[in-house]
């Protein structure tokens, strides 16, 4: 940009004001003329001559400078006038006149920036939760009524996809979720040997990570990976089938989307996260045995011994939760598919929200049953 | 008109694309000059688009060099890159505009990208950019997806000309217009060619375009590339040219184009 070189002379004689203009007034230079432009000082209601016969090369942005200041002048009363003009460059001016003195386009700034703005935005937001936690219960009364429907004819239902949504969602995520769970029961194994040892309990410590991997964090830990996985891959293929119109042409073609689409991958986590369930505990588990065994020398059959003090219930509440998880993330993962409209940016931002969504929706459901089953007393 | 040099803006030698087993092009040569109007057709899947993309340098071929405005795209620094990036601007098909941001802001990022502006100065470019490629007032303010295909064209369109570049390469820019809109585009780009002295390299496979706009026509067949005015290529013996410029719509094209002698027309009533 420092190549660019343009010129602006101010001259005046006989009363009568010349603005020089000369070199190259390119894109390059517009800044910098911009910045001479608007702290000229002409006095008003006299006669301006625009002197263009210095400009050797001239682009739309130099041509813009020139009418504006035309423009500007005029308005505050002088009479301006446009002399020694290049012919070739007058195209060039009459196309960038005729575009015209559009007011520039404002910038949407977020109302919230105000007061009033954020208050209303609260309201606003508030709203709009209660608003799509009833469009999430509705997509939930369509899912169930498709399912009825096909109950009725179990052979419309596709179980290839089912098996596909399994392999997805299910097989891949083994070895990620044996994982991470291996690792917290080792942790928790770790750590709780440390606090208990602090009270001599240590022999616990089997009981603790046992109870805590069973009933809570395997089957919690493995949904929230789910989600993160599943969930946000759901989100993600509708949403571009959404932007594809592949959903459009699904409906024409008289094909259900929410049977085509939904009730698979719905379907397929069901009959997963139980069985995701059931690996991420025994790894869990596993991990803490592990760890019981070179920490605190405890064998495999006082392993087992202790294991069984804590009651089966333990182990069937984490169970009976996974499913509850499955609907959940599937139904979220899907819902926020189909609310992907126009542009690749929603599909973006939608999946983002499906997975937080779902993970807070988890926890919450897990919170409810922890209430649930303590009424119980179980 | 411009002044039409004999100096090549763009210099394609000996080209080869190659993706797997498919070859694409091999060796393709190809001269652009300075104020002309090329358009670039051929059939799908023979590489119009490859080509382009490999002028622009997104995509690297396996052999062979392109030259724009004399620099070796293939063997560039970083510095000569941005230089000439400031000097031609690209419409994608579809507008490929920033999403998130609105026309006016999308046609601003190049012109914060290169140079040191105020935002007012650039606000007041983008507005008349808007203006020039024939976008109602009020359409700076809004985002892409609230606009029609063919607006997302023209803000596309607006984004490649912020920087007042010397060569804008259109991909397909009337596809998927209506035939008004695709003849206003038309329009648009001999009115901006003239008046801005661009150089267009355009892929295109609108007939119409061809007949009005363009100054050559560049066609690849047999992974190579026929460069010649419309009625050189119209004599053309190849197969596929003859098939291309004399088939029903082709016949159709060149008959609206004749419309400016009455007579002809008068004799040639709609023979399809």
């Amino acid at each position: 940009m420092a190549s660019v070189t343009a010129t602006l002379v101010e001259s005046e004689e006989l009363g009568l004001v010349i603005l020089a203009a000369a070199g190259e007034w390119l894109v390059g230079a517009a800044a910098d003329l911009d910045r001479r432009l608007r702290a000229l000082d002409v006095p008003k209601d006299r006669r301006v001559t625009l002197d263009l016969a210095g400009i050797d090369r001239l682009d739309t942005a130099g041509a813009w400078l020139l009418l504006r200041t035309e423009h500007d002048l005029t308005a505050r009363g002088n009479t301006v006038e446009m002399r020694n003009l290049r012919p070739s460059f007058e195209p060039l001016i009459d196309q960038v006149r005729t575009a015209g003195f559009v007011p520039p386009a404002r910038h949407p700034r977020p109302a919230h920036h105000t007061v009033a703005g954020f208050i209303a935005r609260i309201g606003e937001i508030s709203l709009g939760l209660v608003a799509r936690a009833y469009s999430i219960l509705g997509f939930f009364g369509v899912l169930c009524l498709t399912a009825l429907r096909l109950a009725r004819h179990p052979r419309r239902l596709n179980m290839t996809s089912i098996v596909a949504q399994m392999e997805q969602t299910g097989v891949n995520a083994l070895p990620i979720v044996s994982l991470l769970t291996f690792l917290i029961g080792v942790v928790i194994a770790y750590q709780g040997a440390d606090y208990l040892r602090f009270y001599g309990l240590e022999s616990y410590t089997v009981q603790l990570t046992g109870a805590s991997i069973l009933r809570e964090l395997g089957v919690l830990l493995t949904a929230i990976i789910l989600a993160g996985r599943s969930g946000s891959a759901f989100t993600a293929q509708i949403g571009t089938m959404r932007v594809n119109e592949e959903i459009d042409a699904m409906r024409t073609i008289g094909l259900d989307p929410v049977e085509v689409l939904v009730l698979p991958r719905l379907f397929g986590l069901v009959l997963t996260l139980p069985m995701l369930t059931l690996c991420a505990n025994f790894m869990g588990v596993f991990g803490g045995g592990l760890m019981a065994w070179s920490q605190l020398g405890i064998g495999i059959p006082q392993f087992l011994t202790q294991l069984s003090t804590i009651a089966p219930w333990s182990f069937w509440i984490g169970m009976i939760k996974s499913p509850f998880f499955a609907v959940v993330i599937a139904l979220i993962g899907c819902y926020e598919g189909f609310q992907v409209s126009g542009s690749a940016e929603s599909v973006g931002r939608l999946t983002t929200l499906s997975v937080v969504e779902a993970i807070f929706l988890v926890i919450v459901i897990d919170a409810g049953f922890s209430i649930f089953f303590s009424a119980l007393q179980i | 008109m411009p002044d039409q040099s004999d100096e090549p803006i763009i210099r394609v030698r000996n080209l080869v694309n190659r993706f797997g087993n498919e070859t694409v092009h091999d060796g393709l040569d190809l001269e652009v000059f300075r104020g002309e109007v090329l358009g670039v057709v051929g059939a799908s899947g023979s590489g119009k688009s490859v080509l382009l993309r490999t002028i622009i340098g997104l995509n690297r071929p396996v052999a062979g060099s392109v030259e724009v405005f004399g620099h070796n795209i293939l063997a560039i620094g970083d510095a000569d890159q941005r230089e000439i990036e400031k000097h031609w601007g690209v419409l994608f098909q579809d507008g490929a505009l920033f999403s998130s941001l609105t026309v006016a802001e999308n046609i601003g990022v190049p012109l914060k990208e290169y140079y040191d502006m105020p935002l007012r100065l650039m606000d007041e470019i983008a507005a008349f950019k808007v203006g020039i490629v024939g976008l109602p007032e009020g359409t700076g303010e809004k985002y892409p997806s609230q606009l029609s295909g063919g607006m997302r064209k023209r803000s596309g369109l607006a984004r490649a000309l912020a920087l007042d570049p010397e060569i804008v390469f259109l991909d397909e820019p009337t596809a998927g217009l209506d035939p008004i809109a695709a003849g206003e585009f038309d329009v648009l780009i001999r009115d901006l060619r003239s008046s801005l002295g661009l150089t267009v390299f355009m892929v295109t496979h609108d007939l119409d375009t061809l007949f009005a706009i363009c100054d050559r026509v560049a066609v690849l067949v047999d992974k190579k590339i026929r460069v010649g005015t419309l009625e050189q290529l119209l004599r053309d013996n190849h197969p596929w040219i003859q098939s291309y410029f004399h088939g029903p719509r082709g016949r159709a094209a060149l008959l609206s184009e004749s419309q400016h002698s009455p007579k002809q027309e008068a004799r040639l009533t709609a023979p399809l």
